[in-house]
């Protein structure tokens, strides 16, 4: 890569916050993730708007799933993995000593790529999560199992099966119990990683729509390859690229329409438009 | 059509011809090779079913051994002396196995996991007889005597290393983010293994535990040295004997397997070298029955896989 290139990143100074809408649940300041000696990811910046859906996009590898599982300090299983910078919720610091990752996974749900149900029945897996906080009464995980299933649209197709395995659903079925599981632990903000690309394109826009109805009572963090589905989605849009060295960067964080419409970096606009990626 | 085209072109016909040749040649040999592999299976199948057939009876399963020379009998202590030999096998070998496999799936890259896939591979690979010997020299001269419990101990170590690699593979085909699934709603380690990452395996893993116990079922030179025989073991005497004595169920489980056992290799080991024919028809029907009994556990494992996974795919 030419010295051009090299100048123009280290100079992508955006603004990490689009201003006058609203309160940031998650800020990210400063952040940069190693896998062992290889930095994954370099001067992240950007605030999460609350109740608000943010799509991060970016071409492979440029390390949006390893930005996203940061949020929730997921990235803490992978060996080898060390985090600098800060990342708060609320303004609190959740890479600080001493806070329980229990509490933060609470408050941050995750919902993967592949539906990936426990193998359980669809009432086990969506009450495992709040047996796990010490709910044992049948009439209250009755309640939330019914509100979570609820709230991911899936309530009448599963209503009368609630204990046969969840397994037995299909795909696009298991993705919206995998969300009625994350939703069940009533966390604040909900982390996607591309949670519609193994589905066909009904399915897809099932869980397109759930999540316009999501955003009333969570802020959502959505990674996505697909330029309709951010377009469609999203209110902001983040957009990465790896630099020369590897790491991944952010290079233009906006409101979803500026990014699609009015881009200010010359590859945002080459990768929306999809002249590359 | 350009020079190429031509040329690619001038031998069509031929060439189709040749590979509707090498096409069929191959398939004939490969199911002939196929057909050829099945024939010892079938064989020894149909022969053990028709020649040990002829002798089998319900007295076969109900009776002790008779001496030499009185006719019928059965082979109750070898039926019994088996389940209770792989019964502790079972109970020796899968706790340890299970265990051992979560740390070598879970950690499989430390000096400890390494170690302990290589030893695994090594011990899968140490002859029964050698087996045997071990479980001689450490359970049996320290006790003084021949022991079920030795015997059960011998056929653990036969079982350990396909348990452990079983186990270990289908821990590894869970797929990760299940895990994380469970690790992202603040589940902890424990609590994912125990209600995630096991479930998810149990299928493969218990067939893992009964293609072992198959196996064990079937050994022989471990018990040689280990249990030695005996056509008067009965556990219903023993039972029986313990509760007027009144004796404790302990005191009874324990002299169960305490005691020299029988078993159904040892039987058809011991009866097939006699020079008494109705002995030799006799180890036919134990051969009947040790067969029956590794295959009717086989195919079992394999059925309850089938509809497991049947039912968690709907």
């Amino acid at each position: 890569m030419d010295m051009e290139m090299k100048m123009e990143i280290s100079e992508s100074v955006y603004k990490p916050i689009v201003e006058g809408d609203g309160q940031a649940k998650v800020d990210v300041k400063n952040l940069a993730v190693y896998y062992s000696k290889f930095r994954a990811l370099a001067d992240i910046n950007l605030s999460v708007h609350e109740q608000k859906i943010t799509a991060i996009i970016g071409p492979s590898g440029c390390g949006k799933s390893t930005l996203l599982r940061s949020f929730n300090r997921m990235n803490d299983l992978t060996p080898g993995c060390r985090v600098q910078g800060a990342i708060s919720l609320d303004g609190e610091d959740i890479y600080a000593p001493g806070v329980d990752v229990v509490d933060i996974r609470r408050r941050v749900g995750m919902v993967f790529q592949r539906p990936n149900p426990f193998p359980k029945s669809i009432y086990g897996n969506v009450a495992y999560g709040p047996r796990l906080y010490g709910i044992r009464r049948k009439s209250d995980l009755d309640e939330i199992v019914e509100k979570s299933i609820r709230q991911a649209a899936l309530w009448d197709e599963v209503k009368d099966k609630l204990h046969q395995s969840g397994l037995s659903l299909s795909g696009g079925q298991q993705q919206r119990l995998c969300i009625a599981r994350a939703l069940a632990v009533e966390p604040e903000v909900v982390l996607m990683d591309e949670p519609a690309s193994a589905l066909d394109p009904i399915s897809t826009l099932r869980i397109e729509e759930l999540m316009q109805d999501l955003k009333k009572e969570y802020t959502i963090i959505i990674v996505t390859h697909n330029m309709q589905q951010a377009a469609r989605v999203s209110d902001y849009t983040a957009m990465m690229m790896i630099d020369d060295q590897r790491a991944g960067r952010m290079i233009e964080y906006d409101r979803t329409n500026t990014i699609f419409t009015r881009p200010k970096d010359k590859r945002t606009e080459d990768y929306v438009t999809g002249r590359f990626g | 059509m350009s020079h190429f085209a031509e040329l690619m072109d001038r031998n069509r016909v031929s060439r189709g011809r040749q590979r509707k040749v090498a096409n069929a040649t191959m398939l004939s040999l490969t199911g002939l090779v196929t057909a050829l592999a099945l024939i010892p299976l079938f064989w020894i199948i149909g022969y053990v079913l028709i020649r040990g057939g002829k002798n089998i009876n319900l007295d076969f399963f109900i009776h002790l051994p008779r001496p030499l020379g009185m006719t019928g009998g059965g082979v109750l202590s070898a039926i019994e002396g088996t389940l209770v030999v792989t019964f502790l096998a079972a109970l020796f070998a899968i706790p340890p196995g299970v265990l051992a496999a979560f740390y070598a799936a879970r950690y499989p890259n430390t000096p400890l996991g390494v170690v302990l896939r290589f030893s695994t591979d090594v011990l899968s690979g140490v002859p029964s007889i050698v087996v045997g010997l071990f479980a001689y020299s450490a359970i049996v001269v320290p006790m003084g005597h021949y022991s079920g419990l030795a015997g059960g101990a011998a056929l653990a170590v036969i079982m350990l290393p396909t348990i452990i690699r079983t186990t270990e593979e289908m821990l590894k085909l869970v797929p990760a983010t299940l895990r994380e699934a469970s690790l992202g709603l603040g589940a902890p380690e424990w609590k994912t293994s125990l209600s995630v990452l096991f479930p998810a395996a149990s299928s493969g893993i218990v067939t893992g535990f009964l293609l072992a116990l198959a196996r064990a079922a079937g050994e022989t030179a471990p018990l040689l040295m280990t249990t030695l025989g005996n056509e008067r073991f009965d556990i219903g005497q023993i039972f029986r004997a313990g509760v007027q004595g009144h004796k404790s169920v302990f005191t009874i489980l324990w002299s169960i397997v305490n005691q020299p056992v029988d078993s159904l290799p040892l039987a058809l080991w011991k009866y097939a070298q006699q020079p008494y024919p109705e002995r030799v028809q006799q180890a036919w029907a134990v051969a009947l029955v040790l067969m029956l009994f590794v295959l009717i556990v086989n195919i079992s494992a394999r059925v309850w896989i089938q509809n497991r996974s049947r039912r968690m795919k709907g």
